[in-house]
C-alpha cells in the first residue's frame, strides 16, 4: 500500500485518527475502503504516521535463530567486541536479558525505555535514533572462547559448555595481528540501512553494559546502499570487484542446516540453531592496487572487474568451472586466484557477510587505512573457514595486496522467543 | 558549573530555610517532623553536610595554597613541587562548589590554552616553571595573584546554596572531569601528577554518595550496592598506583592502566548517574 493511497482516503474521507500501523494492519483483509464501509465510520479520516511502524524495514529479533545472519546484508555494519569485567554468573545473565529487552526494541524502532519523568536523571535512551525507523536493524550476539577459559581459569563454570570448535583460530601464514583487533569474550553485530540507527544500537547495549562487561575493539563498516543501486546487485569492495557473488542460498533451508546452522550432535546442545561467526579484520593496500594493471587486478580473483563473471564465462553467476583449460594447456583460471584457491573442490562453503570499512589515515604510512571487515558464518569452523584460509595464506595471489590485522571466533547464540532471552540455553 | 542556575525543584526550598544557618542538630530534626515533606528535609540535612564538608576542604585550600605560594615567592622550587600536588587535592575535592565561581575557577585552574595566553595564571602556570622551566624566578607575581583569588574563593564560598540538584550533578560531574580531563593526562601536564587530581575527584563524588546513600538504600538497594561495589573498584584501582603516600606519575602508567582506570570510572559513573532518584517521592 503506497502513501499516495492513504491521501487519497484522507481528502476524500476526513478526521478520525487511524495510524498507520492500523492501516498496514488491517490492509491485509482487504484494504482501507473495506475497514471504513465495515466500521461504519462516516466521518473524516485523517492519518498519522505512527512512529517506525513502516512494518517494510523491521526484522523481527526473535526467533528460532538469531537474525543478522541470513538477513539481507543491510548497508553498514557497526561491530563490537568485548570483554567481560565481572566474574559472576548472574551478572552475564542479568545483562543478556537487558540486552534481549533492549535488541527487541531496538528492532522494532523504539526507544529503549519510557522517557523519565525526573529531570534528575540522565534519559533511559540515549535519543538519537528518535523518530528514526528500525531501518531492518539486526543485533547478533556472540560468544569468544575466552568467556569460557581464561588464562587457564573456568570464569563463569561454563568450562564443560565450551565446544571443541570454539577455540582461538590457528595462526595462518602471513597473519599480521594486532593486539587491539583481536579476541573478544562477546560479540554484537549490529546491522541496518542507517548508520545512526547502527550506532546507536551497540552504543545503548555498551551502556546497559557498564560494570559488568566493556569495548575491546570495534569497527563500523559500510556497502554501497540500497538507495545508490536501484537494481541492488552484487556490492562492489574497495579494490572494485563484486563481492558476495558466490554464497550458499540463504532461502534454502537445507543449504543452512548444512553450512551455516549448528545442527544437533554437531557439538553441546545449547549452540543447536546457532552458527560460528569468524571475524577477520583485513586491510586492503588499496594504493598498491590502484596501480596494479588490470589484467593482474582480473588475475588475482579469477574473475572480470567488469561483469564479475568467472574467467571463460559471460555473466557474473555462471558457474566456476576450474578444469577449464585455454587452447595452449594453461588452467583458465589461475591455479592462485583468490576464488580457485577460496572455491577449492567446493565442498566447503562458508556464509560471507562482509563489509568494507575506512578509518582514515593510517599514521603510520600516510596511506589509507582502509580494507575488509571479513564476517562469515558457518556450522564448523574446522570443516569450513579453517580449510579455506589455509589454501588462502599458502598461496593467494590477493596476498600481495592485503595483511590480516584483526581476529576474533564467536559462537552465534541461537534465537529466543518472547520472555525469553538470548544465551538462556548456556547459561542455564 | 552553569547547572546551578536551574531553578530546582521545590524540595530545595525547605534546604535553603536551614541551609545557612548553623543551627544545633536537635531544633532541625523539630523543625523537619512539623513539615510535611520529609524527603526534602531528609535531604536538606545532607545538603548542609555537604556545605561543611565542602567549606573545609576550601579551608584546607587556603592554607596550602598559603605554603605553596609562599615557597614561590621565596624561590624554593623543590619545596613549591613537593607542595603543587598536593594544595590542588582539596580543591579538586570541592570543584562543584569551587567551580560556581565562573570567574575565579579560570584564574586559579586554568590550563594552558583555556584563557588567552596574557591572562593565564594560577596553579598550572606556576606548574609549567617549576616543571618546564625549573625555576620560580618571574612567577613570583602569579603566586601572588593566586593567594588573591583563592582568598576571595574562600570569601565567596559562604554565599554558595547547596542544593540537592548541585549534589547530584556535581558527584557525576567529578567523575566527567577524571574522564575528559584527567584521564587523558592533560590537567598536569608538565609535572604529571594527574592521578592526585583524579583520586580527589572521585574522593569528592564519593562524599556525595555517601551523603546521599541512606536516601538512596530506601529507594533502590541495588542500586546502592552496585555504586558502592564500583566505588571500590576505583579506590582499589587507584591504590596499585600509590608510591611514598602520594601517586606515581601519569607518565609511568602502562596504556592498559590508563584504559583499565578509565573503564572503571565509566563503570561507576553510569549507576552513579542515577542517583536522581533521591529526589522522587517514595
Ligand atoms: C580482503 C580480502 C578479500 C577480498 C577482497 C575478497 C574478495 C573476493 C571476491 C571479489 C570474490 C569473488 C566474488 C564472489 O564470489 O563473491 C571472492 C570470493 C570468495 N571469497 Fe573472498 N575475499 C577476501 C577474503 C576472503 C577470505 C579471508 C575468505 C575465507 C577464508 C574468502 C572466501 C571466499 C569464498 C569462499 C569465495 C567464493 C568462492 C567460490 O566461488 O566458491 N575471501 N572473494
Amino acid at each position: 500500500m503506497s502513501k499516495k493511497e492513504y491521501f487519497i482516503e484522507e481528502e476524500s474521507l476526513g478526521v478520525k485518527k487511524v495510524s498507520r500501523r492500523d492501516m498496514l494492519k488491517t490492509a491485509g483483509v482487504g484494504g482501507v475502503g473495506i475497514l471504513i464501509g465495515a466500521s461504519g465510520i462516516g466521518s473524516m479520516l485523517s492519518i498519522t504516521e505512527g512512529k517506525a511502524s513502516s512494518a517494510k524495514d523491521v526484522v523481527s529479533f526473535y526467533g528460532k535463530h538469531q537474525s543478522g545472519i541470513t538477513t539481507k546484508p543491510q548497508n553498514h555494519v557497526y561491530f563490537a567486541a568485548l570483554d567481560v569485567t565481572t566474574s559472576r554468573k548472574n551478572d552475564l545473565i542479568t545483562l543478556f536479558k537487558e540486552w534481549t529487552h533492549a535488541s527487541a526494541l531496538m528492532s522494532e524502532g523504539k526507544p529503549i525505555g519510557e522517557l523519565t519523568s525526573n529531570e534528575f536523571l540522565p534519559p533511559k535512551d540515549t535519543g538519537e535514533a528518535e523518530g528514526l525507523s528500525a531501518s531492518n536493524l539486526t543485533i547478533t550476539f556472540g560468544v569468544g572462547p575466552s568467556l569460557f577459559v581464561k588464562d587457564n581459569q573456568d570464569r563463569f563454570g561454563l568450562k564443560l559448555k565450551q565446544p571443541k570448535e570454539l577455540v582461538d583460530l590457528p595462526a595462518f601464514s602471513l597473519d599480521a595481528l594486532e593486539e587491539e583487533w583481536t579476541g573478544g569474550d562477546l560479540c554484537i553485530q549490529a546491522c541496518a540501512d542507517d548508520m545512526q540507527v547502527a550506532f546507536h544500537a551497540v552504543r545503548n547495549l555498551i551502556r546497559i553494559a557498564r560494570g559488568k562487561a566493556v569495548l575491546r575493539w570495534a569497527q563500523p563498516g559500510f556497502q554501497r546502499t540500497k538507495q545508490a543501486d536501484a537494481k541492488e546487485g552484487t556490492p562492489r569492495n574497495l579494490f572494485g570487484f563484486k563481492d558476495g557473488t558466490v554464497n550458499p542460498d540463504v532461502k534454502s533451508e537445507k543449504q543452512m542446516n548444512e553450512h551455516v546452522w549448528v545442527q544437533p550432535g554437531d557439538g553441546p546442545n545449547w549452540l543447536q540453531n546457532g552458527s560460528y561467526l569468524v571475524v577477520r579484520r583485513i586491510q586492503m593496500f588499496i594504493e598498491v592496487w590502484d596501480r596494479t594493471n588490470l589484467k593482474e587486478q582480473e588475475n588475482t580473483f579469477g574473475r572480470y572487474r567488469d561483469t564479475g563473471a568467472p574467467f571463460g564465462q559471460k555473466n557474473e553467476f555462471d558457474k566456476l568451472d576450474i578444469h577449464h583449460k585455454q587452447p595452449n594447456g594453461e588452467d583458465t583460471i589461475p591455479v592462485d586466484s583468490h576464488v580457485r584457491l577460496s572455491h577449492g573442490d567446493g565442498s566447503q562453503q562458508i556464509l560471507r557477510r562482509g563489509y568494507s570499512y575506512s578509518n582514515g589515515m593510517d599514521l603510520k604510512t600516510g596511506s589509507f587505512d582502509a580494507g575488509l571487515l571479513f564476517l562469515s558464518f558457518q556450522r564448523s569452523p574446522s570443516k569450513q573457514f579453517i580449510p579455506i584460509q589455509k589454501r588462502l595464506s599458502s598461496m593467494d595471489k590477493l596476498n600481495e595486496y592485503i595483511s590480516h590485522r584483526g581476529s576474533a571466533l564467536f559462537a552465534c547464540l541461537p534465537g529466543t522467543k518472547n520472555g525469553g532471552f538470548i544465551g538462556e540455553t548456556l547459561f542455564t | 558549573m552553569k547547572l546551578l542556575k536551574v531553578t530546582g525543584s521545590l524540595l530545595l526550598s525547605s534546604s535553603l530555610l536551614f541551609g545557612c544557618a548553623n543551627s544545633d542538630e536537635n531544633s532541625a530534626k523539630e523543625t523537619v517532623k512539623e513539615t510535611k515533606n520529609i524527603k526534602s528535609d531528609s535531604l536538606s540535612g545532607v545538603t548542609d553536610e555537604y556545605r561543611k564538608y565542602a567549606i573545609g576542604e576550601i579551608e584546607e585550600f587556603v592554607k596550602a595554597t598559603e605554603a605553596f605560594t609562599t615557597a614561590v615567592k621565596n624561590g624554593d622550587v623543590d619545596n613549591a613541587k613537593a607542595l603543587y600536588a598536593t594544595s590542588r587535592v582539596h580543591y579538586e575535592r570541592a570543584e562543584p562548589i569551587a567551580e560556581v565561581f565562573g570567574d575565579l575557577d579560570p584564574k586559579i585552574d586554568a590550563r594552558e590554552g583555556d584563557v588567552p595566553e596574557a591572562e593565564w595564571g594560577g596553579y598550572h602556570r606556576i606548574e609549567k616553571g617549576l616543571w618546564v622551566e625549573n625555576t620560580t624566578t618571574g612567577y613570583e607575581q602569579y603566586a601572588e595573584q593566586l593567594m588573591k583569588d583563592v582568598n576571595l574563593l574562600r570569601a565567596k564560598v559562604d554565599t554558595v546554596e547547596v542544593t540537592p540538584d548541585l549534589l547530584i550533578t556535581g558527584a557525576v560531574d567529578l567523575l566527567n572531569e577524571v574522564s575528559t580531563s584527567k584521564v587523558t593526562g592533560e590537567e598536569d601536564r608538565y609535572s604529571h601528577t594527574d592521578l592526585f587530581d583524579f583520586a580527589a575527584n572521585v574522593e569528592g563524588a564519593d562524599k556525595i554518595f555517601q551523603l546521599l546513600n541512606p536516601a538512596l538504600k530506601e529507594k533502590n538497594k541495588d542500586l546502592s550496592t552496585e555504586i558502592q561495589t564500583r566505588f571500590d573498584e576505583v579506590f582499589s584501582l587507584l591504590n596499585k598506583h600509590k608510591i611514598d603516600g602520594g601517586y606515581k606519575i601519569y607518565t609511568d602508567l602502562s596504556e592498559a592502566e590508563v584504559k583499565e582506570l578509565s573503564q572503571a570510572i565509566d563503570a561507576l559513573a553510569e549507576p552513579l548517574s542515577q542517583i536522581g532518584i533521591v529526589t522522587e517521592a517514595l
